[in-house]
């Protein structure tokens, strides 16, 4: 009966603040570190230098030579077959994972996070000793006799390729993976009693139930291959040079500001619009896994994709009878584990190269190493650029760890407490950071902070690793509050707890879990973020990726190798942490 | 099917007809576990058999055999006297209705219809007038272009079965099909069903734990428990002449007495904690002893019978088209009776006496 009376008492009711003014810090963070200097560097690009005018100058100056048309092409393409090639690897594996028992996949997954948060730097420098001229697989041809000239694995298209395919196989997994665990497998069984061979089953019913997913990881993997500078710095050759070494170039070398401007702004409108054809074909929410099913694309274009799915499961049924045949159907059901496990130790095994090349007694970086030493532990823990550079990269680390755990999870609080219509444009704004190609952010930052002071100050680092890191943070919370029983919260009301007193004796302690892992995942985005260091963290003031970036630049040496196992070390033992955890809060 | 195939194993059931489809001892195992012990069944063509049990009793299990969705362990089977055990899921001329339908979310009504014909080659003409007069046998013609999540759980169910009944497989399995269904919806689809197997005469065996929808709709069920069937027969066979105690305690409400016989008068009767009582004539006395199955209906307040109960009313349930009176025998025990019309209703604490004629009950070993 208190309801009734409720609902018709007539004082003004006291005022009771929306849950989403929790986001609000978060909001003014990106609003003025994300939003307005990307929005800048846009305006930037269409300004005259000198004037301050509107003038298309500089994208004048992009089509007058075709160097930066080759260069825009080169990024596309690249990015373009890194998308197609992590599908290609990625799509087995995450069937295989998918058809996994719980436990078990919790514990393969860790073969595809921990490739996913190592170090970019780290990888590249594995592929280096890897695919050099000198390098492991060169050595082991020649010693062989199979080869007789060294290959040329690097400095090529070859070595852009696999460096990037390497880098992107997880994440295209982590994205397919949700949607393939989303599927009903009883759907294929059902297709299989209704006539359907096992093969039209995958292809009509599975396949096409995952393709969200594989248009997400594929978005995701083009998107973010469109801003990547490492991998084809060091794996590729002049003619593999990539859109964001040119900004790069323009902003350190050339201090041309509307210029890059220019180049940036071709990127994100590049990204923009691979998302807007993503959206008109299977709605956005399927990337932020918040809505539900996708669009249903109407009309012709759904029969033509039907049909055409209908012709490719034919052709691969008529694939698969001879080979059925020839081997028998149980070498068939081995294959998928085959190309799965080949697949991991694609991940896995090329980055663990650096771990005997650290521990060589020789100067140089031969493998097999002659013996064994510590002396390049010695060197880096004796160099004190190299350890302050270790101590800036932690605390910097640590502090935006714990500002972008706070801010992201008072979102998350925002928006699964708030329900309010704008929930999902806010989500998509906070995750906004992941989607805009890092180089993008970083120029648009370095740009404001050198007006206002915060080039080269640890306080710069910290606000741009935040707005790298607050997506992150915002989506392992978001998923622990999304399983958590509000009702435990009303339960705390009843008996008397406040707001406040119910949040940090009930909430939090409920999801520390969440909140932990957040916390790490945060802290190992900026311990290993190179991007927004390379232009903010200037002279003395270094971190450890920027560091290992200048000293790659100007030669290879074994103490790279210890730095590496170090980072690859400390990442890892984070990240076990976080995931377990996770798993039991 | 190849001839050295038909040649090679035509089994016949007892009766010499073929019979539609025949399980030869399968089993299935998970490593210690067993799922289904070695069994044996018939199903005639045309007949509407129930797989009915407790969760765990391997009836799905059994399904899932027949249709070949689950390898077996041991065993074989035919169809139409054609040994059928590796032939692949989908080249078995077996429909399935799943328990949630199963339906394709990326397919709209009619194409999930047309599905099974498509696989099976038909032309598009023949595909869309078959999809149409299968929508229309379970009125659902007018939603043929909606896609599966916009119609009711009722609906899909149609939409199911529909699927299911397009391709005139010989042999439809239904896995609890109307389990996700409320009550009146139930009853309504039930008697939908059973119209469909009227008029297509299709075989189907049809799995279900609810023991008012397995006698309402069987031709014959079929018992099952612990991984092995207990006792088939029609519903009333199975009703009135249960031959274990599990089968008189599953289906229907059942007072069971057990007691050991005691030879009185040349007579072999039933001592038990309540009574000595007659058995049912047909019964001959074998072993130590055994337990009577007396249903509600057939106990009658102050029948004049040797079969007789005593005990206090402890509870009076009204359940509209019936009373129910519950009485406290002593020892734990309670007794169900159903009031007959016109008997008065008695008090709660009041001390009734009921008796029965002994050839109502059953006896079980």
């Amino acid at each position: 009966m208190t309801m009734a009376l409720s609902m018709t008492d007539t004082s003004p009711r006291p005022w009771r603040p929306s849950p989403l003014w929790l986001a609000v810090p978060g909001f003014v963070l990106l609003v003025v570190f994300f939003a307005f200097p990307v929005a800048r560097l846009l305006v930037l690009s269409v300004q005259d230098a000198q004037t301050g005018g509107f003038s298309l100058a500089s994208f004048a100056r992009i089509t007058t030579t075709d160097v930066y048309i080759r260069v825009l092409g080169i990024t596309f393409k690249i990015a373009g077959y890194t998308a197609i090639f992590s599908l290609l690897l990625g799509y087995p594996l995450a069937y295989w994972l998918a058809r996994m028992p719980d436990a078990v996949r919790g514990r393969l997954l860790l073969f595809v996070m921990v490739p996913f948060w190592t170090s970019y730097l780290v990888k590249t420098f594995a592929f280096m000793l890897l695919l050099g001229r000198t390098g492991v697989i060169n050595d082991l041809l020649l010693g062989t006799g199979i080869v007789s000239q060294p290959l040329p694995l690097i400095n090529n298209e070859f070595g852009v390729m696999v460096g990037m395919v390497h880098a992107m196989v997880p994440l295209a997994v982590m994205t397919m993976l949700p949607v393939m665990t989303g599927i009903d497998r009883r759907l294929v069984q059902a297709a299989q009693t209704l006539g359907a061979s096992p093969v039209h089953a995958f292809w009509l019913v599975y396949f096409k139930l995952s393709l969200p997913g594989v248009a997400a990881a594929g978005l995701l993997v083009f998107i973010s291959s469109l801003g990547f500078f490492i991998v084809p710095a060091f794996l590729g050759g002049r003619r593999e040079t990539m859109l964001a070494q040119l900004i790069i170039a323009q902003v350190q070398e050339l201090l041309n500001w509307s210029f890059a401007g220019a180049l940036a702004a071709m990127m994100l409108l590049a990204a923009l619009v691979s998302c807007w054809v993503y959206d008109r074909v299977f709605g956005l929410s399927t990337v932020t896994g918040q809505g539900s099913d996708g669009k249903e694309a109407s009309g012709r274009l759904r029969l033509a994709g039907l049909a055409l799915l209908h012709g490719l499961a034919s052709v691969c049924a008529l694939i698969a009878m001879p080979v059925n045949r020839l081997f028998g159907p149980r070498a068939g059901r081995a294959m998928l584990p085959a190309v799965s496990w080949a697949v991991i130790a694609f991940l896995v095994a090329p980055t663990l190269i650096v771990i005997p090349i650290a521990f060589t007694s020789s100067q140089f970086l031969e493998f097999p190493p002659p013996g064994f030493s510590l002396r390049w532990f010695e060197t880096y823990f004796s160099s004190p650029l190299w350890v302050q550079a270790t101590v800036r990269s932690f605390l910097v680390a640590g502090a935006t760890a714990a500002a972008a755990t706070v801010i992201g999870g008072l979102a998350a609080l925002a928006l699964a407490r708030g329900n309010s219509r704008w929930n999902g444009a806010i989500f998509a704004f906070f995750l906004a950071p992941m989607i805009v190609p890092r180089i993008v952010i970083a120029v648009g930052l370095f740009y404001l902070f050198a007006q206002i002071g915060l080039v080269a100050t640890d306080l710069g680092l910290v606000i741009g690793h935040t707005v790298l890191a607050i997506p992150f943070t915002l989506v392992t919370i978001a998923a622990v509050l999304k399983s958590y029983d509000t009702r435990l919260d009303q339960a705390a009301a009843t008996l008397g707890a406040n707001r406040l007193r119910t949040l940090f004796l009930i909430t939090v302690p409920l999801v520390k879990g969440g909140l932990i892992a957040a916390f790490l995942f945060a802290f190992i985005t900026s311990f290993d973020e190179l991007t927004i260091a390379i232009f903010v963290s200037g002279g003395v003031k270094t971190t450890l990726p920027k560091q290992m970036w200048d000293d790659m630049i100007l030669q290879l040496n074994p103490t790279l190798a210890a730095v590496s196992v170090v980072v690859f070390a400390i990442v890892t033992v984070l990240l076990l942490v976080a995931e377990r955890v996770r798993r039991s809060p | 099917m190849t001839a050295t195939e038909m040649i090679h194993s035509t089994p016949r059931s007892a009766g010499g007809a073929m019979p539609k489809l025949l399980i030869d001892g399968l089993s299935k195992r998970y490593g210690n576990v067993t799922a289904l012990e070695p069994t044996q069944l018939a199903v005639e063509k045309g007949e509407f058999l129930t797989l009915l049990g407790p969760s765990g009793s391997g009836k799905t299990t059994l399904l899932q055999l027949i249709c070949g969705l689950v390898e077996r362990s041991s065993g074989r089977l035919f169809i139409d006297g054609v040994d059928q055990s590796d032939t692949p899921v989908h080249q078995r001329d077996i429909g399935l209705v799943f328990q949630h339908y199963a339906l394709f979310p990326h397919l709209t009504v009619a194409e999930n219809v047309a599905f099974p014909l498509k696989m099976r080659g038909c032309a598009p003409g023949e595909i869309s007038r078959r999809v149409k007069d299968a929508l229309e046998m379970v009125h659902l013609g007018h939603l043929g272009d909606r896609f599966p999540r916009m119609l009711s759980g009722g609906q899909q169910q149609r939409v199911a079965l529909a699927r299911c009944f397009v391709y005139q497989p010989s042999i439809i399995l239904m896995d609890e099909p109307l389990g996700a269904l409320d009550k009146k919806l139930r009853d309504h689809m039930q008697i939908e069903i059973k119209r469909l197997h009227r008029e297509t005469g299709t075989t189907i065996i049809y799995v279900t734990h609810d023991q008012e929808e397995a006698l309402a709709m069987s031709d014959r069920i079929c018992l099952m428990n612990h991984a092995r069937i207990e006792q088939i027969g029609a519903p009333h066979e199975i009703y009135t002449r249960p031959r274990t105690a599990f089968a008189a305690d599953f289906i229907g409400i059942s007072n069971i007495f057990r007691g050991e016989f005691v030879h009185d008068a040349g007579r072999p009767r039933l001592a038990t904690p309540h009574g000595i009582f007659n058995l049912p004539e047909d019964v001959s006395a074998t072993g130590k002893g055994g337990a009577l199955v007396v249903r509600p209906e057939h106990l009658r307040i102050g029948a004049a019978s040797p079969n007789r109960i005593t005990g206090a009313v402890s509870e009076i349930v009204y359940a509209g088209s019936e009373t129910r009176v519950i009485a406290d025998l002593g020892g734990g025990t309670q007794a169900i009776l159903r009031l007959w019309p016109g008997d008065p209703v008695p008090q709660i604490g009041e001390t009734i006496t009921a008796g029965w004629d002994a050839n109502s009950a059953a006896f079980v070993p």
